[in-house]
């Protein structure tokens, strides 16, 4: 079961006008993983969940799930959507608030209540449940949409930034809540611009921009595709040579940055620095960062968040 | 199922507001001490006026009844002295008399500081006539009783209204008419706008798309809409129990304070002569029948209820829209809710007409065309509206708000989630013809 497909996206397409929003974009997202959406501003991601939660409908493609067309309007009970710009009635109280989305979604009065009990106490918010949303500070009404979001057991998770604005103490909370909800089955699709959260919690990714899918794989997989055959080595003693096909970008006397051609070219290196008898205390590649293909690939920072005409 | 989720939050979050409770106790209060405050304050204001008359025709000596608010007297004294008198403000007006030939149209003269008033005026000559009357028919030799008998009990009219031949009353019924359009008006403007500015909240606080994963944009508008109608019909029912008590405990009350004994004397001989039926009895017809002074009171509140609900269904819908066209700005809003509050203006204003001309061209269309047919035909129901207008106009209004609501979901449903930039008029135009 768990490498079977829960969600696959196919040849979808959305514009506004002359402006193509989502360019035919394609993909599957294994059931019980985190799939990770990248992309600057502008690039389509939100276009994309839209489509995927229903509240948008696509110009053309297909969204399935299983083998069914899948709507998310009509089947709002098995979609958590966390929408990145997202707020709160003021006015309510925090229990009430919890309790009115969870009904929304379909759950019962008893069932509701007694999730949002389970989910406020996990998320240590007990003592908040008759505080007024406009008292809660910005973290705190975070994990409210949180529970929100998760309280009817969705199996597919939709989160689009869902850190920001949180400390690290809480993002970490809500981190361990996302590892664990993966573990126990639910699929969860992650939208971000942050790549360090990305290689941590990420198994598979797309990067998307101008509404076309430049990426998709794991993040090894993108990783070693995108490799320039960098390492680096330490010894214990000055390193007398190192082989003529080797191009050194950085060497000091005991640790020396290289770049090779070929894949057979490390263990090579290896024999001849053996060869020399000099003790090896590392031996390491450096893959590239998702940052820097990002940057490779956008042409731009993806925290630069540049503002593109709509 | 879900949009009764919403209705219900959408209900209890504005009737448990406190300013909802204030507003719905406070309104009645409010109009209750303005009614009798400006009606003291008006009998407070009539001081007496003393009229000083110099009759030297001899007709009008003590034959001038005096009333409540002028007290006439008589004097000897010269013109001249009373009225360096009258300017030294020591009484009201000095009306003077001379010698007249009673065959002759004759025209005297009122001295005085201000003016009397045309209450006092009109009765004034009418007394004058009645006295000139009785003089030439005592000259012309006519049994003074006789003459009397003879000019009692004359004519009088009832107004006999459509084919039912019902009993009409033309005043109550512009009262009445004018007061429901008025009430309508207001509750249109107030409630559409509050479904207007929660509309622009969720949309500005971001919440609007959390709910739209869940629920269709259509309910989330319906939900509010008829969330927001509800706790107008709240108020309306809290207003009229108000009424109700008002009138079966208070009125009756106090009536009996108002009239001193030679006044209910009155009203009891004019009861039992047949004329108009007592304050108790009018009471007691309105509880048995519903009806006051021939005006059906309680098919006036069934109608006020339907034309409330069209209405405020069809206008609430577009301010909806206009709510989720604004990006964080009133400017926006006002921009857009002109367009909508013109009609709705506009109907006053066909209304005010139509009390005075219920069957005018322009009361007739304004009371059948459903942008304006609430309020008009609010107006004229009180008149007795033919069967078929009605029924015309009925119809109008439930395809126009069925045709609005339309319209507004297709502009409020993209409209809920575009951010960032104005929404221009030829975008919305885009949008309601893009199909699906």
């Amino acid at each position: 079961m768990q490498d079977s497909i829960l969600l696959s996206v196919k040849n979808l397409k959305k514009s506004y006008g002359n402006h193509k929003a989502v360019d035919d974009i394609s993909f599957d997202i294994k059931k019980g993983t985190i799939f990770g959406l990248l992309g600057p501003n502008g690039a389509g991601k939100s276009t994309l969940l839209r489509m995927v939660t229903g509240i948008f409908h696509q110009d053309s493609g297909e969204i399935l799930m299983g083998d069914k067309p899948f709507d998310g309007l009509q089947h709002t009970d098995l979609i958590g959507y966390m929408p990145e710009e997202r707020g709160l009635y003021k006015k309510m109280k925090v229990g009430e608030h919890i309790l009115y989305l969870a009904k929304l979604k379909g759950l019962k009065g008893d069932v509701a209540t007694q999730k949002a009990k389970y989910w406020v106490e996990r998320l240590q918010m007990g003592s908040w449940w008759n505080k007024k949303v406009e008292d809660l500070s910005k973290g705190m009404s975070q994990k409210l949409q949180f529970v929100a979001t998760v309280i009817h057991d969705p199996k597919l998770l939709i989160l689009d930034e869902p850190f920001s604005g949180l400390d690290p103490v809480n993002a970490n909370v809500i981190k361990e809540e996302i590892f664990r909800l993966a573990k126990e089955g639910t699929t969860i699709i992650f939208s971000t611009h942050r790549m360090e959260q990305v290689e941590e919690i990420c198994d598979q990714i797309i990067l998307v921009n101008l509404g076309k899918k430049l990426l998709d794989g794991s993040v090894n997989e993108v990783k070693q595709q995108f490799k320039e055959h960098i390492f680096s080595v330490a010894t214990n003693e000055n390193i007398a040579s190192m082989p003529d096909f080797v191009t050194i970008l950085e060497s000091g006397p005991r640790n020396i940055r290289f770049q090779v051609s070929e894949d057979g070219m490390p263990n090579r290196v290896l024999s001849h620095l053996i060869a020399q008898n000099n003790p090896i205390h590392s031996f390491q590649e450096h893959l590239p960062s998702l940052n820097d293909i990002f940057i490779k690939l956008v042409g731009t920072s993806p925290t630069a968040r540049p503002f593109e005409a709509i | 199922m879900k949009t009764a989720i919403i209705i219900k939050r959408e209900y209890l979050s504005r009737v448990k507001k406190r300013s909802f409770i204030i507003t719905t106790l406070l309104l009645p209060i409010l109009f209750i001490v303005f009614l009798f405050g400006t009606s003291y304050l008006a009998a407070k204001s009539t001081r007496e006026k003393k009229v000083i008359v110099k009759d030297d025709s001899g007709y009008f000596v003590n034959k001038l009844k005096s009333s409540k608010s002028v007290l006439y007297s008589y004097s000897q004294e010269s013109v001249e002295e009373l009225k360096k008198k009258l300017y030294s403000d020591s009484f009201t007006a000095l009306i003077y008399i001379p010698q007249f030939n009673l065959d002759q149209k004759q025209k005297f003269q009122i001295y005085s500081n201000e003016n009397l008033g045309t209450e006092v005026e009109t009765n004034l000559n009418q007394q004058s006539n009645d006295i000139v009357r009785g003089e030439r028919i005592k000259i012309a030799g006519i049994d003074e009783q006789k003459y009397k008998d003879a000019s009692a009990n004359m004519v009088s009219f009832d107004n006999i209204v459509g084919k039912e031949q019902k009993k009409g009353n033309t005043n109550l019924a512009s009262i009445i008419g004018m007061a429901s359009g008025f009430l309508l008006y207001l509750f249109m403007l107030l409630y559409g706008a509050s479904v207007m500015t929660s509309v622009m909240e969720e949309k500005t606080n971001r919440i609007a798309e959390i709910i739209v994963s869940s629920v269709k944009p259509f309910q989330l508008m319906m939900g509010k809409i008829v969330g927001v109608a509800m706790v107008g019909l709240t108020q309306v029912a809290i207003w009229v129990a108000f009424i109700a008590i008002l009138g079966f405990v208070a009125m009756p009350l106090l009536g009996n304070m108002q009239m001193d004994p030679e006044q209910a004397k009155a009203i009891s001989e004019q009861a039992m002569s047949g004329g108009d039926a007592g304050i108790a009895g009018k009471i007691t017809t309105l509880m048995a029948t519903g009806t006051l002074e021939g005006v059906n009171l309680l098919s006036i509140f069934g109608w006020f209820v339907f034309f409330f609900l069209g209405g405020y269904f069809l206008y609430a819908a577009l301010f909806a829209a206009v709510g989720s066209l604004v990006n964080e700005g009133q400017q926006d809003a006002q921009q857009f809710s002109t367009i909508i509050t013109l009609p709705i203006i506009f109907s006053f204003v066909i209304m005010t007409t139509a009390i005075k001309d219920p069957n005018s061209g322009l009361a007739v269309f304004g009371s059948i065309f459903p942008l304006t047919s609430p309020i008009v035909m609010m107006a004229r129901i009180p008149f007795d509206v033919p069967a078929s207008q009605l029924i015309i106009s009925v119809v109008c209004l439930i395809g126009g708000f069925i045709f609005t609501t339309f319209l507004a979901a297709k502009i409020y449903r993209t409209g809920i989630l575009m951010y960032g930039k104005k929404i221009t008029m030829k975008e919305v135009g885009k949008w309601l013809i893009r199909k699906g």
